[in-house]
């Protein structure tokens, strides 16, 4: 399945139409920004037979702060803004500096950057392809070189319209952590 | 002849031998030398804290001005440039670099610093368990963060590790570095390898701070550029040095070109002038030779005290050149014994300042005795000889004539004297309650601006919060580290109970080698743990040979060396172990900070309690405040009970010389209204009277003894000496000259004194004045 994602990844050229899509994506993205959404995660681990599940609730907040608030298989929560990373376990906070983590600042700002729909922000960072239509589409974003947390390989987001459904972390040792988002009663209010 | 010759050989060789001594004289600025040398364990703890402790070597730097992003800039640079510099041990701004550094020590000695590694742990159960917990956490939020530890470490000893020594949120981040809690300060803290007495070395480090900053907001408009705030004990201690030497320059020439300037005009003749700095010169010399013999160094404020030498000892000249006229033989006879018993009296009292119990003031005291008396000896044995004969003096008679008509007058109105004293004790006890202030702070020279920075800062970072430390020592290191483990113990029950959030204790960043030893000797031999593995791992995700790198470094951790506080050293662990164990006058000490549940004060009665149980001899919990505010109190006390011994000393010499109830009366009552109206003037101006004061009010007794000393004689005597009259008043205008300007002084310390001094002196000549004829 990864190669067979990987290969439409690649063949997948950016004509002149791709980008329009692209920013029309982020266009509708911006204008619906999502609220709260369950997950379900399964970590793959090379040294782990099988996958760590994991399910809970994210909460994003405009313009740059996520929650992560994970009720199985233990209660615990991160929560990340532009600088701060804050986590939360058997009553215990701590806060640490994002720059700190490289890669945990990387992928936490190609999904804000994506739910902003800041395309010129994700850009910096990213390269971004996009595949399908905006009823089903297929978000690939590979770090630029040079950026910081190379140790992400690609993060493919998945979606319909301006809901995300899918986020799909690649590390560059081949682990990954797949996340299945369901949008939380309310999604569907439109801000404007 | 011969006699005078050998006066002049001893003065010379005395001369030579002081400024041997001078030569190899330091002299200090340090402001501690003011706190006393405590009485109790726990406070003489807190001022060898004060002295030496990492606390007071902290520096706090703020960042206002501008806006967040620029001033988070500024800190980034500054924390980059400044980490890199040798003369500090740390330096943290909160953000990337600053929480990860000690990680790599951490995870390398991780089984010997672990809380969580017992036998226990590593069997079959134990290591299900626990690498069990590791694979669930890789559930959590973060778990790819930690994914990386699982191979060599399924067991979670780096995160048990991490847990105990870092419970704290910390401070507020702006920007991605430290702030204030409004935000409106970026906040960085250094720590100089210096300690804060070496204030070189701290002034240093100021100087690489302000280069840093220089350098991070080089290139913003001038607009748009921030501004630095600077504080910490060191950095007051190398500001209050910079004022002292600033003012101890200035005050001294200011006072001398003044002082000089009255015996030109008194004698018109600059050769007495010179020959009347012989006695003042000599007496200078001699005191801080004797403090440096006594002491090993000198204090600035010694030395800013030393103008205060020139008013009382240039009157013994003018007391010799405007009293002897024409007739010098005659001064020897007739005025002499009464200088001397001026001096015996004068030295009476600064003898109260050695048992006052502050080496400050012991320095002052001794600097006082060594000083006048050496001053008077010159004046009576050394510089008749160097007088030619036909020095030609202005004759002073004339003046003095007037001053004896203005005496009796004054004398006329002696009644007056009694209406001022009772109105000064009027004055006095309304003020009771606010007459004396006990506070350590108003010695200190630093604006009351800069010590409020200070405490926000200080709050921003969540330092202030050591109001209850428990220190724990040992003979030596490895004693205090045991006492301070069974501390902790106990200190844990507390906080499993619920009762206290947390605390930091040396033994958590280096545990004492019999722990250590223990812990290590809980892991398993590699043969015996592949084989508990593979059992423990039965039916999990995990296969126990993927754990071989773990096998690995259990194995290097059992047969490898123990962890020393030179591997700490210079580590961010060891910059955090720096101010918890400490080397004290006679062992290790071992300091535990405790922290109190949010919202809740410290139970100090619990806290007592929980260090009892721990069983640990002389363990100490120290209430921080409460015995600063007790050292002060007490060394005040001692101080008031010195100068009242002082004054009986006084009294008891006066009586011996006097011999007579009413003469020693008079001069007491002098002296005693003008103590009174100097201390109403302070008192009715609202300024409470501190310690320094105090001082002051011993040298308006040690001066004021003079004038009502000659006023008695020349009562006895019956005698019009116009003569006497003039060198008083003259004396009397030095002293209000050289302390008046001493009061100008921006030090309260020298303030304080100067005022006292010139108000004292001028009311102790004309309540003498009144009260002779």
């Amino acid at each position: 399945m990864r190669s067979l994602l990987a290969v439409l990844a690649f063949a997948v050229p950016a004509p002149v139409a791709a980008g329009e899509s692209l920013a029309q994506l982020f266009d509708a993205i911006a204008k619906h920004p999502p609220q709260e959404a369950a997950f379900t995660e399964k970590k793959f681990i090379a040294l782990l037979d099988k996958p760590v599940e994991s399910s809970g609730v994210l909460i994003y907040t405009p313009p740059d702060r996520m929650e992560k608030r994970t009720l199985e298989p233990r209660r615990e929560s991160l929560i990340l803004d532009r600088t701060t990373v804050v986590t939360e376990r058997a009553g215990k906070r701590r806060a640490l500096a994002l720059a700190d983590y490289p890669e945990m600042e990387s992928i936490f700002a190609g999904l804000r950057d994506t739910l902003r729909g800041d395309l010129g922000a994700l850009t910096r960072r990213y390269s971004a392809g996009l595949q399908g239509d905006m009823g089903q589409w297929r978000l690939t974003l590979r770090p630029l070189p040079g950026a910081s947390g190379e140790k992400v390989e690609r993060i493919e987001l998945a979606g319909s319209q301006w809901h995300v459904r899918r986020v799909e972390v690649v590390l560059g040792s081949g682990e990954r952590s797949v996340m299945e988002i369901t949008p939380l009663a309310g999604e569907a209010r439109d801000p404007r | 002849m011969s006699a005078r010759r050998a006066a002049i050989a001893v003065w010379l060789a005395g001369l030579a031998l002081c400024a041997l001594q001078l030569a190899r004289t330091t002299f200090v600025a340090d402001l501690s030398v003011f706190l006393p040398s405590a009485p109790t364990a726990p406070q003489r703890f807190l001022v060898e804290q004060l002295r030496e402790g990492a606390f007071s070597r902290l520096m706090l730097v703020g960042i206002e001005g501008s806006d967040a992003a620029t001033r988070a800039r500024v800190s980034l640079a500054m924390g980059a440039a400044l980490s890199r510099d040798p003369r500090f041990a740390s330096v943290t701004n909160g953000t990337a670099g600053s929480g990860r550094r000690g990680e790599a020590l951490v995870f390398e000695h991780r089984y010997a610093l672990s809380p969580a590694v017992t036998p226990g742990r590593f069997s079959v159960d134990g290591l299900r368990a626990s690498i069990g917990e590791s694979i669930e956490r890789l559930a959590s939020p973060a778990g790819l963060a930690l994914k990386d530890l699982l191979a060599r470490d399924p067991t979670g000893e780096t995160l048990a590790v991490i847990d105990a020594l870092q419970n704290e949120e910390g401070p507020k981040r702006t920007e991605g570095v430290w702030s204030s809690a409004d935000s409106r300060r970026a906040i960085l803290l250094a720590r100089p390898h210096a300690p804060a007495s070496d204030l070189d070395g701290q002034s240093d480090a100021m100087g690489a701070i302000r280069d840093a900053f220089t350098a991070a907001s080089a290139s913003l408009s001038r607009d748009a550029r921030p501004r630095l705030l600077l504080t910490g004990p060191g950095v007051f201690a190398v500001e209050s040095r910079a004022m002292i030497v600033h003012d101890v320059e200035r005050l001294a020439a200011a006072s001398a070109i003044v002082v000089a300037i009255l015996l030109l005009v008194a004698y018109r003749s600059p050769l007495a002038l010179l020959l009347g700095l012989v006695p003042v010169v000599s007496g200078a010399v001699a005191g801080v030779a004797a403090v440096s013999l006594a002491f090993g160094s000198v204090h600035g404020v010694t030395l800013g005290f030393g103008t205060t030498l020139i008013g009382e000892a240039v009157d013994y000249a003018i007391y010799y050149f405007v009293q002897s006229g024409e007739a010098p033989q005659d001064w020897r006879a007739r005025s002499w014994p009464t200088v001397r018993l001026g001096v015996l009296t004068s030295i009476a009292g600064f003898a109260a300042l050695l048992f006052a119990g502050l080496p400050g003031l012991a320095q002052l005291g001794v600097y006082s005795i060594a000083g006048l008396a050496v001053a008077a000896a010159v004046t009576r044995f050394v510089l008749p000889s160097l007088v030619p004969a036909q020095l030609a003096l202005r004759d002073l008679s004339a003046w003095g004539t007037t001053l004896g008509l203005i005496a009796k007058r004054l004398g006329g109105a002696r009644w007056a004297l009694a209406i001022v004293a009772a109105l000064c004790i009027g004055v006095l006890f309304a003020h009771r309650a606010t007459l004396w202030d006990t506070d350590i702070a108003s010695l200190n020279p630093v604006p009351a601006e800069d010590r409020r920075i200070d405490v926000e800062l200080r709050d921003a970072l969540g330092a202030s919060d050591a109001r209850l430390v428990i220190a724990a020592s040992g003979p030596d290191a490895q004693a205090a580290l045991q006492a301070a483990e069974r501390i902790d113990a106990s200190l844990d029950r507390e906080v499993a109970a619920g009762r206290l959030a947390g605390y930091e204790s040396p033994a958590l960043f280096l545990p004492s080698e019999a722990t250590q030893r223990a812990r290590l000797a809980s892991l398993p031999p590699a043969a015996e743990l592949r084989s508990r593995l593979a059992e423990a791992l039965r039916g999990a995700p995990l296969r126990a040979e993927r754990l071989e790198p773990f096998v690995q470094d259990v194995e290097k951790a059992r047969t490898g060396p123990l962890l020393t506080a030179a591997d700490v050293g210079d580590s961010a662990l060891g910059s955090a172990l720096d101010g918890m164990l400490l080397r004290t006058a006679s062992g290790w000490t071992a300091v535990i900070g405790v922290r109190p549940l949010a919202g809740h004060a410290l139970d100090s009665r619990a806290l007592a309690a929980a260090v009892g149980a721990a069983g640990v001899r002389d363990a100490m919990l120290i209430d921080v405040k409460g015995e600063v505010n007790r050292l002060y109190a007490g060394y005040f006390g001692r101080a008031l009970v010195a100068s009242a011994l002082g004054v009986a000393a006084i009294v008891a010499l006066l009586a011996v010389a006097l011999r007579s109830v009413r003469a020693l009366a008079r001069v007491m009552a002098s002296l005693a209204a003008a103590v009174l109206l100097a201390a109403a003037w302070h008192a009715g101006t609202g300024t409470a009277l501190t310690l320094l004061h105090l001082v002051g009010l011993l040298l308006v007794v040690a001066i004021g003894s003079n004038y009502a000393l000659f006023f008695e004689r020349l009562r006895e005597t019956r005698a019009e000496s116009p003569r006497t009259l003039a060198s008083l008043a003259l004396a009397n205008a030095t002293a209000i000259a050289s302390f008046g300007i001493l009061a100008l002084s921006a030090i309260p310390v020298l303030h304080a004194i100067g005022l006292t001094v010139a108000i004292g002196t001028a009311a102790a000549l004309v309540f003498a004045a009144m009260l002779s004829s």
